[in-house]
């Protein structure tokens, strides 16, 4: 009866870990294997950050990590400067720190998904009353 | 990879191309030299004539699997070297005179092997048998290229095991589109798969995709024909020996039914069940 209940409740039976393991596996295998696109990726990927803020393309790094029951994406993407027309010609805009400085909610957008989820405060407070994200382009208030 | 060259050749002069499958798998020990020597057996008693080749230079197995290393009196090596003529190096088989065997070099390497001149013997080989089958060594590394460098087609075989369906994989991904590459799943174990201890051949598929050749159940027997160097396909009756003939009989072109591995009725329950859910 014991041993019933035991397997009643059991996690997961071994071939759905040993499915999980090889798809995790795999597609570390494929990535590893497909050195060309992954160089092609990074730099798009690159590109599309540099379109928005200044970054220090030397010292970018992006690796690939098994996180539990995923394989992550991780970059880290250091920001020279935010332009502050948000346009891909920069130059000019606040040197030295990152993002947070900027008005424009565009840049700081980029800047979010590049590095790590900042929450937004500003906006968020702004929100609520109107569903509808006021002319700021972007339906990214998660709040 | 390794073009093919089209080969306008007068129907006269080489009235036979057999065609050329290399068995292989990536891992080791999944079960290739087995495959390979059944499926030359399955292929034979179809009254097809037959030559496996040993590729595994260095590891010689193949001719134990068949019974044949007593007969065993020169090699692949030889007859790449040209010390040796092709037709004296071959042996042909105890049970069966359309099924012959060119044996690997068990004292020289893998490396000493030149891989124009194998491509070139199976060429010439596939000239005199319907079917040339190469047992390729485990690895991806020159053995594995000399192995595959004159066939044509492949068969990987894959054991329900993390580590094999990776190395198929991987295999799978050197072979490229030219071998069109089919899937047989070996030493499958039903009755694990069904307490969900083990990858089901849909499991294993899922990730290869590759057409499904035939599945091989997980057979005790097979240690014992091992053993007396009798292939199993060689027997009347058993599972295991129908499922190599059915593997055959698709490599011919038969239609065959989607391959199905029963489970052993084991213990008294099970065995009831086997008497009353009776299968064929």
């Amino acid at each position: 009866m014991i041993e019933f209940f035991r397997k009643l409740f059991a996690p997961t039976n071994s071939s759905q870990t040993a499915k999980e393991r090889l798809r995790l596996v795999l597609m570390t295998d494929h990535l590893s294997l497909a050195p060309d696109m992954i160089e092609a990726m990074k730099r798009d990927f690159i590109d599309v950050i540099a379109k928005y803020v200044e970054v220090d393309r030397d010292k970018i790094e992006i690796n690939f990590e098994q996180q539990d029951k995923a394989l992550a994406m991780l970059a880290n993407v250091p920001i020279l400067a935010v332009n502050r027309n948000g346009g891909s010609n920069n130059g000019d805009g606040g040197k030295g720190d990152g993002g947070k400085k900027t008005e424009e909610p565009k840049t700081v957008e980029a800047v979010a998904t590049a590095t790590a989820p900042l929450p937004r405060r500003k906006r968020r407070k702004k929100s609520p009353p109107a569903t509808v994200a006021p002319s700021n382009a972007s339906p990214a208030p998660a709040g | 990879m390794h073009e093919v060259q089209p080969e306008p050749v007068p129907v006269a002069q080489k009235a036979k191309r057999g065609r050329a499958i290399v068995i292989t798998s990536g891992k080791g020990g999944v079960g290739k030299t087995t495959t390979t020597a059944n499926l030359g057996h399955a292929l034979a008693a179809r009254g097809c004539s037959v030559a496996l080749i040993d590729a595994d230079v260095g590891l010689r197995n193949l001719d134990i699997v068949l019974g044949l290393e007593s007969r065993v009196k020169h090699n692949l090596l030889d007859v790449l070297d040209g010390t040796v003529e092709l037709d004296d190096a071959i042996v042909r088989d105890k049970h069966n005179a359309s099924l012959v065997l060119l044996a690997a070099s068990q004292t020289r390497e893998k490396d000493e092997v030149d891989t124009e001149k194998m491509k070139a013997l199976v060429e010439r080989m596939r000239e005199q048998y319907d079917y040339v089958i190469i047992d390729c060594p485990a690895g991806i590394e020159g053995g594995f290229k000399n192995a595959v460098v004159g066939a044509d087609e492949a068969i990987v075989v894959c054991t329900p095991e993390v580590s094999a369906v990776r190395d198929v994989d991987r295999v799978v991904g050197l072979l490229g589109n030219k071998f069109r590459p089919q899937l047989i799943v070996n030493r499958l174990r039903p009755a694990l798969v069904k307490k969900g201890k083990m990858l089901s051949v849909e499991d294993v598929n899922a990730i290869l995709r590759l057409p499904l050749l035939g599945v091989i159940g997980d057979e005790p027997e097979i240690i014992v024909t091992t053993n007396r160097g009798e292939p199993i396909a060689l027997r009347k009756d058993g599972a295991t020996a129908a499922a190599y003939h059915a593997i055959a009989a698709k490599i011919a072109g038969e239609d065959v039914a989607a391959p199905t591995v029963e489970i052993k009725a084991s213990g008294f329950f099970g065995k009831l069940g086997a008497m009353f859910g009776g299968a064929k």
